[in-house]
């Protein structure tokens, strides 16, 4: 695929977000006419993408969009309900096409074609609709004149040029750049059709510094180039300069605004713009005539502006004129923001992270060789070496992290269709957006999300009355919360439902034979038995979820990324699913043990502090830790490790999700940044490793699994302290055992 | 005081000769009515000569002078055709033979 294309492939998929966006916040404002200003925009830009890559398909549906839009834009037609959910449909056909498009197929299938021909024709009543009560409700004379104020209000301006409005700050010419190097270079991105330089500003002789600029130009460009191309253009004196662009399909409107806006006299810029050819004569009679009646009529001496008789026909009304401005100013940061940003592919920065991952190893047996060879200075040399690898490291991974905030926006959607479908009234609040978390994770985080989002919108959120009824308010709540903790980041979905049924889950486990009627379980271990493969408890299967297949899938995938997932919930007043994941799949900041011969890792992160313990003999699993009961584990006996243990052996304590065990090895050998290498297949049944390293002797060293070595830890201290348990089990018993559910299985 | 001084500009009208140009054309307006300027010797312009130019052209309308270009170098006719000032400045461009077409 060629570089225009997958840019274009790119660009349009943002232009569609931010479309479905404006869609939503459409419902909730119908009179926001900058809103449906930006609507309208996105979908033109993605029409006009597609007309430059000559991708018929996309540009003959995506124009039958924007026809709509238009009659929208012009208050031809107004907003409903029924025309939002159209419009959000078509939005995401258009998505579809683009996937088409990225996939290579050189036409959609029938099926598709089919859906956006049926799009098409609903969207052709509605603008039936709007051309009926266009024709109904006004006399020919009425609708000329109609006419006329559409064509300078609404209307777009008949050419096919850009329009470059740029005003060079004072210090431009001794920041030693020549601003008309820039308009010359402008030429490069296609032809100049009109110019005209502004030179009102230029003061008398005497306060006339010539080493300063004083000159501005109003640009006619025709070229295929889109906005950022030309601005890119200024961007060396982008903080000295005023620039305006108006891309060619602007209304009159826009320049109206343009004129308003620029420091100069507004007829003497009207002229200007006429000159250089952005507006025709007729379109500035129109606001002239209009100015000399005014003048008759009042008899004022001196005409008021262009702008101002524009407003005062209600062609702009002045709060448009205002919001339009303020819009501007936030869309000039935006750009000013983007400018700043660099895209890069993905697969250049994997191949950054696997380099550093390769010289952080290459840096450890550097700094082990340097340690071994007794030379001050080369230890001193090394070790700032590997200080310096490790600054190199956590940047690239900085690189990789972005901010989960887009992967929850994009439940606004689903929220939405969701409630409606289901006839229930729900809002999604979102927190946390700004954690940020890897690439990768983010990209697979979003399936296992969406179950949970649609599984809490379903069968969390009761209906209306019942709602009510149980004195909630009758809108119902979803949120989405995610924050960092120690090492990990934790993403959590909540609901203020109706909560799970311990009793009708353990019911149903029971009917599954996932567990046994005398078994014993903690209220926490009932709930969690929803992820156990098959598992459902709804009655009526919907067409959401309630398939059974759900659940455990989700812990599946969860699982694949290293994280757990945990439900919790109080019945009647909620439900919360709380995933946690770790923050980077690539590299860690590890803590090297020793048992035997062998090394291990602990993920720094997890580890608490190390004690030193003598006297661990004796079939004791848990030890007096400042007066709490700290289990532990000797990693020794878990893997079986050949010879005996040392006379003094140490303790690491780690924390994971709350809880805390203790792993006794042999020796403690310190900190090591660690590059996770992934465990082959054949160690995909293996518990408590979760990947493997290489150090820096090039032995290999296993990565321990804190959270699986947890669980394991505390759930033989619950079997051995609690042979005959009952439903009130002790803290102790409690464990975050939706791990161990699925791995002891 | 009608006599018509030609001034002939020999240095490039840049932003390092802006200064001196400056105060060498304002002197050239005050001390005469009618001033001709002969930018045939200018090598190379930018913005700040074109600057001058325009203020020229502006101080002498204030005054009520005259000034003229009279000569200009292949460099300054295309600016100033570029930018599209040839109305504005008034003044006769004498395109040559070769570069006509």
């Amino acid at each position: 695929m060629d570089e225009l294309t997958n840019v274009y492939i790119q660009e349009s998929r943002e232009q569609l977000a931010e479309m479905e966006a404006g869609l939503l916040r459409l419902e909730q404002n119908p009179e926001d006419g900058d809103n449906i200003d930006a609507i309208f925009r996105a979908a033109h830009t993605i029409k006009g993408g597609s007309g430059v890559i000559e991708c018929a398909f996309i540009e003959q549906f995506t124009h039958r969009v924007e026809n709509i839009l238009d009659a929208l834009r012009n208050g031809e037609a107004s907003v409903s309900g029924a025309l939002a959910t159209l419009l959000l449909e078509c939005c995401d056909h258009m998505g579809r096409l683009i996937d088409v498009l990225a996939a290579q197929q050189p036409e959609p299938e029938a099926q598709l074609v089919e859906h956006g021909n049926a799009l098409t024709r609903r969207l052709q009543v509605f603008l039936d609709q709007t051309a009926g009560t266009a024709a109904g409700s006004a006399n020919l004379t009425v609708q000329e004149d109609e006419g006329t104020v559409e064509s300078s209000g609404g209307g777009v301006v008949d050419t096919d040029a850009w329009h470059i409005s740029i005003r060079f700050g004072p210090n431009v010419l001794r920041g030693g750049t020549d601003p008309l190097s820039f308009i010359r270079f402008l030429g490069s991105l296609g032809e100049i059709i009109g110019i005209e330089t502004i030179a009102d500003a230029i003061p008398s002789a005497e306060e006339m510094d010539p080493e300063s600029c004083y000159l501005g130009f109003e640009i006619r460009l025709q070229t295929k180039s889109s906005k950022s191309d030309i601005e890119r253009i200024f961007d060396f004196v982008r903080e000295d300069c005023d620039l305006r662009i108006l891309s060619p399909q602007s209304k009159v409107s826009d320049y109206v605004r343009l004129i308003q806006e620029l420091p100069e006299d507004t007829l003497r810029l009207g002229e200007m713009l006429v000159r250089c050819g952005a507006l025709t004569q007729t379109e500035i009679d129109q606001g002239l005539r209009d100015q000399k009646q005014t003048t008759e009529v009042s008899g004022e001496e001196t005409p008021p502006p262009l702008g101002e008789i524009l407003v005062g026909n209600k062609v702009v009304h002045p709060e448009i004129v205002e919001a339009a401005v303020t819009r501007q100013t936030q869309v000039v940061e935006k750009k000013a923001r983007e400018a700043q940003l660099v895209r890069v592919h993905a697969d250049k920065l994997d191949q950054l992270i696997d380099l550093i991952g390769e010289l952080v190893i290459a840096g450890a047996s550097a700094n082990l060789l340097a340690l071994k060879s007794r030379n001050g200075e080369l230890v001193e040399a090394t070790s700032v070496l590997s200080r310096l690898v490790e600054s190199i490291r956590d940047s690239a991974l900085q690189l990789r992290m972005v901010q989960i905030g887009d992967t929850f926006t994009r439940f606004n959607r689903v929220v939405r269709d969701v409630s409606k479908d289901l006839g229930k009234e729900i809002e999604l609040a979102i927190s946390g957006a700004d954690t940020e978390l890897d690439k990768s994770v983010v990209e697979k985080i979003g399936d296992p999300l969406m179950h949970l989002v649609r599984n809490s919108l379903d069968h969390g959120i009761e209906p209306v009355e019942q709602r009510l009824a149980r004195g909630k308010p009758a809108c119902g709540r979803v949120s989405l919360n995610a924050f960092h903790d120690s090492g990990s980041i934790v993403i959590q979905v909540s609901d203020d439902g109706g909560g799970l049924n311990r009793e009708k889950i353990r019911a149903k486990a029971i009917e599954r034979e996932l567990i046994q009627p005398t078994d014993s379980l903690s209220d926490a271990e009932v709930i969690n038995l929803i992820f156990e493969p098959g598992f459902s408890t709804v009655d009526q299967v919907s067409k959401l979820s309630g398939r059974g297949v759900g659940m455990d899938v989700v812990r599946r995938n969860i699982q694949a990324l290293r994280g757990t997932v945990e439900v919790t919930s109080a019945e009647g007043q909620g439900t919360t699913f709380t995933i946690r994941l770790p923050l980077t799949l690539a590299i860690i900041d590890g803590f090297l043990v020793g048992v035997g011969k062998a090394s291990y890792v602990i993920p720094l992160d997890a580890v608490v502090e190390c004690i030193e313990h003598k006297n661990l003999a004796g079939d004791r699993n848990f030890l007096n830790l400042r007066g709490e009961a700290l289990p532990f584990i000797r990693l020794r006996e878990l893997f079986e490790v050949e010879g005996s243990p040392p006379a003094r052996e140490s303790i690491v304590v780690v924390q994971f999700g709350g809880q805390r065990a203790g792993i006794v090895v042999d020796q403690l050998m310190g900190e090591f940044q660690t590059v996770i290498k992934p465990l082959g297949r054949l160690f995909s049944n293996l518990r408590g490793i979760s990947g493997s390293t290489i150090l820096g002797s090039g032995e290999v060293a296993l990565i321990l699994d804190v959270a699986a070595l947890v669980n394991i830890v505390t759930r033989s201290e619950e079997e051995h302290l609690l042979p005959n348990r009952n439903s009130a089990s002790p803290q102790l018993a409690y464990t975050g055992n939706s791990t161990f559910v699925s791995s002891g299985r | 005081m009608t006599t018509t001084q030609t001034l002939c500009l020999a240095k490039d009208m840049t932003i390092y000769n802006a200064l001196d140009q400056k105060q060498e054309l304002l002197d050239a307006l005050s001390s005469s009515d009618d001033v001709e300027l002969d930018l045939s010797q200018v090598g190379e312009i930018d913005t700040a000569g074109l600057q001058l130019l325009i203020l020229m052209k502006k101080e002498a309308q204030r005054a009520g002078k005259r000034v003229v270009i009279v000569a200009h170098s292949q460099p300054v006719r295309s600016l100033i055709d570029f930018c599209n000032l040839a109305a504005d400045l008034g003044d006769p461009l004498v395109i040559p033979a070769s570069e006509a077409n």
